[in-house]
């Protein structure tokens, strides 16, 4: 299965009568890919998926996907497929039969169909469970039986709608791993819609974050994460500060923030009361009140932390260095 | 030493859920199993002309059970219940598909729904006869036919006939149909008609593949309804078929009224065996119990 094409975004546009979902966006989603659409609920990551399924229609622009526009075909001959929220698996079949759903609609023989059906279910694991229904499997299960089920059409380009929001914390990290996995070794494109950043940064290489129905930033997670494009971006993707330096939004990274006990101490600008002391393990977070500056977070490492610590209600000196502040567009 | 019993919790809990079951117990056990225990007695008592008396007879059950009469009747109203069932499962299915998934909005789907109930606002015997004027030699559907040229003289067979008795028993129970049904069908999620459509399934082989299979228990508690209240009836056959049809239901009110009460009794007692048996039949093929 190495039939992995480019999907590329032309003004693709969804309103919803006066509304505006999705505004005129652009992209491409390199063929053999991992892309995470990013973006807080209601700024139109769903709906763009949905557009590329052929579950929306598109209101303006394009959608291709290699050399063939497949913007107005039905959603079972556009060379994608979709692994569904809730995984939508079909309660009344076995798994194997949910699994061989789309090759029965085409006529494919019984064995035939499910044998087929039985190679993918060995794929994701599940090859002990076929003949169970779906609600005698736990969440995890049921993702892989719909992960099969998307696979089993031989899609360029799999879409993935918010796949691990319904699984436990623990579960959720274990899944991501072997969606990841999953798509190295089949080769093909996934696009996959959270409004997790951790998940979006562990998994994507690509990050496409998106806000009020249009695309904020797109690159590759360590580009979006080290330098937001802009102030949304930056407090989205959390872990930065917002500042302001004459008169222009820079963001740093809490991260990089230098803690100093004294003023003029390495060039330190800010001066900042400490609000409260979080111990996260490896580090150590300062929520700081920064006066006209706002609220600011500082990540110290644990170790320079307890070398020194700090008491709640010390005046401390802040500073960082030029090439850590990125400028934001506005 | 502490004087006070320990009462173990399990116990207590299970005498608490005797005593909660205990007052619909006691209603059902006043209203529905003694009346049935009391049928179930009179049919093998005696009777003459002017009184019956207890004894133990089967000459009630004999005489049922071998009179061609029955057999006939059982076999009249089998075929009522089936074409019922038939045009009430289309009409239900087709109603209920219809507010299901094409009516997008809830108020107005329920606003739908309030209207299909709508005839239940009169009573039965009213929404029956009604039909009477409609249909009869000389009624609207007649006169209507003969004005547009379809006809040049009244059919015969619209009232007074199986046609009027299947058509009434359709207009009386179709609702209890789309009721059970419109209430599965809101239980499928609608991203499974997506999930389908995704697999490149065409409409029809959603409804076949997805929607029929997943709406069963309704299709069936609305079957056990219909085919309930059909076999149980007397009133509607006897109005619309002008008293030409007999049914099982009359049957069992001509001997109530001649003060056969063991006869009725005995009638009664197997046609509660024969739709119990219907409903254990049918109860076999599709599991209902999700949807109680």
């Amino acid at each position: 299965m190495t039939n992995a094409l480019d999907l590329e975004l032309v003004a693709t546009t969804k309103r919803y009568g006066e509304t505006v979902a999705v505004a005129a966006i652009d992209h491409t989603f390199k063929a053999g890919t991992y892309s995470c659409l990013l973006g807080p609920s209601g700024c139109g990551k769903s709906s763009t998926l949905r557009m590329i399924a052929g579950h929306e229609q598109v209101s303006e622009g394009d959608i291709l996907l290699g050399d063939a526009n497949i913007t107005d075909r039905p959603p079972a001959s556009r060379g994608t497929a979709m692994m569904f929220q809730n995984y939508a698996l079909f309660p009344h079949i076995s798994v194997v039969d949910n699994v061989a759903f789309s090759q029965k609609m085409k006529g494919v023989a019984k064995p035939v169909r499910r044998k087929r059906a039985m190679e993918l279910l060995d794929l994701v694991d599940m090859v002990s469970y076929a003949e169970r229904l779906p609600d005698q499997l736990s969440g995890g299960q049921q993702q892989r039986v719909a992960l099969a089920r998307a696979l089993i059409t031989e899609p360029s380009v799999l879409l993935l709608d918010e796949p691990l929001s319904a699984l436990d914390p623990f579960l959720r990290i274990k899944m991501r791993l072997e969606l990841k996995r999953l798509q190295r070794e089949l080769g093909i494109s996934f696009i996959h819609v959270t409004h997790s950043q951790d998940e979006a940064l562990a998994l994507a290489d690509d990050i496409i974050v998106m806000n009020g129905g249009k695309i904020e930033q797109a690159g590759s997670p360590r580009d979006v994460f080290n330098a937001p494009a802009t102030e949304f971006v930056a407090r989205f993707i959390g872990g930065h500060n917002v500042l302001r330096v004459g008169g222009e939004a820079v963001a740093v990274r809490a991260d990089k923030l230098d803690v100093k006990r004294q003023a003029g101490e390495g060039g330190a600008t800010l001066t900042a009361a400490v609000k409260d002391v979080e111990y996260l393990g490896s580090s150590v977070n300062l929520a700081l009140d920064a006066g006209s500056a706002g609220d600011l977070t500082a990540a110290v490492s644990d170790t320079v932390f307890f070398a020194d610590p700090i008491e709640i209600g010390t005046t401390v000196f802040l500073a960082w260095k030029p090439e850590d502040a990125h400028a934001l567009a506005v | 030493m502490k004087t006070t019993k320990k009462i173990d919790p399990s116990k207590r809990a299970e005498r608490v859920s005797w005593m909660l079951v205990t007052p619909l117990a006691c209603v059902l056990g006043f209203f529905l199993l003694l009346p049935i225990l009391t049928i179930v007695t009179v049919s093998f008592w005696n009777f003459n002309e002017w009184s019956f008396f207890p004894d133990f007879i089967l000459d009630n059950y004999v005489y049922h059970l071998t009179s061609a009469v029955t057999w006939a009747t059982y076999l009249k109203t089998l075929k009522f219940m089936v074409l019922t069932w038939c045009f009430c499962a289309v009409i239900g299915f087709t109603v209920a598909y219809f507010l299901a998934f094409h009516v997008r909005s809830l108020p107005v789907q329920i606003a739908l729904f309030l209207v299909c109930t709508i005839p239940f606002w009169t009573s039965n015997i009213i929404r029956m006869i009604s039909w009477i004027p409609f249909l009869g030699r000389n009624g609207i559907a007649n006169s209507s036919l003969i004005s547009l040229g379809v006809i040049d003289e009244p059919l015969e067979w619209l009232l007074y006939s199986d046609f009027a008795v299947v058509l009434a028993f359709v207009h009386l129970y179709a609702l209890f149909m789309v009721v059970p049904i419109f209430n599965t069908m809101m239980r499928i999620d609608k991203s499974l008609i997506e999930a389908a459509r995704d697999a490149g399934a065409s409409g029809l082989q959603i409804l076949t593949n997805v929607i029929i299979p997943l709406a069963k228990p309704g299709i069936m508690i609305g079957s056990i309804f219909v085919v309930t209240l059909v076999m149980g009836d007397f009133i509607t056959v006897r109005h619309m078929s002008g008293g030409q049809s007999a049914s099982v239901g009359r049957i069992i009110s001509n001997e109530i009224a001649l003060l056969q009460y063991p006869a009725a009794a005995a009638s009664s007692v197997v046609l509660l065996c024969t739709v119990l048996l219907m409903i254990g039949v049918m109860m076999r093929f599709v599991d209902i119990r999700k949807e109680l």
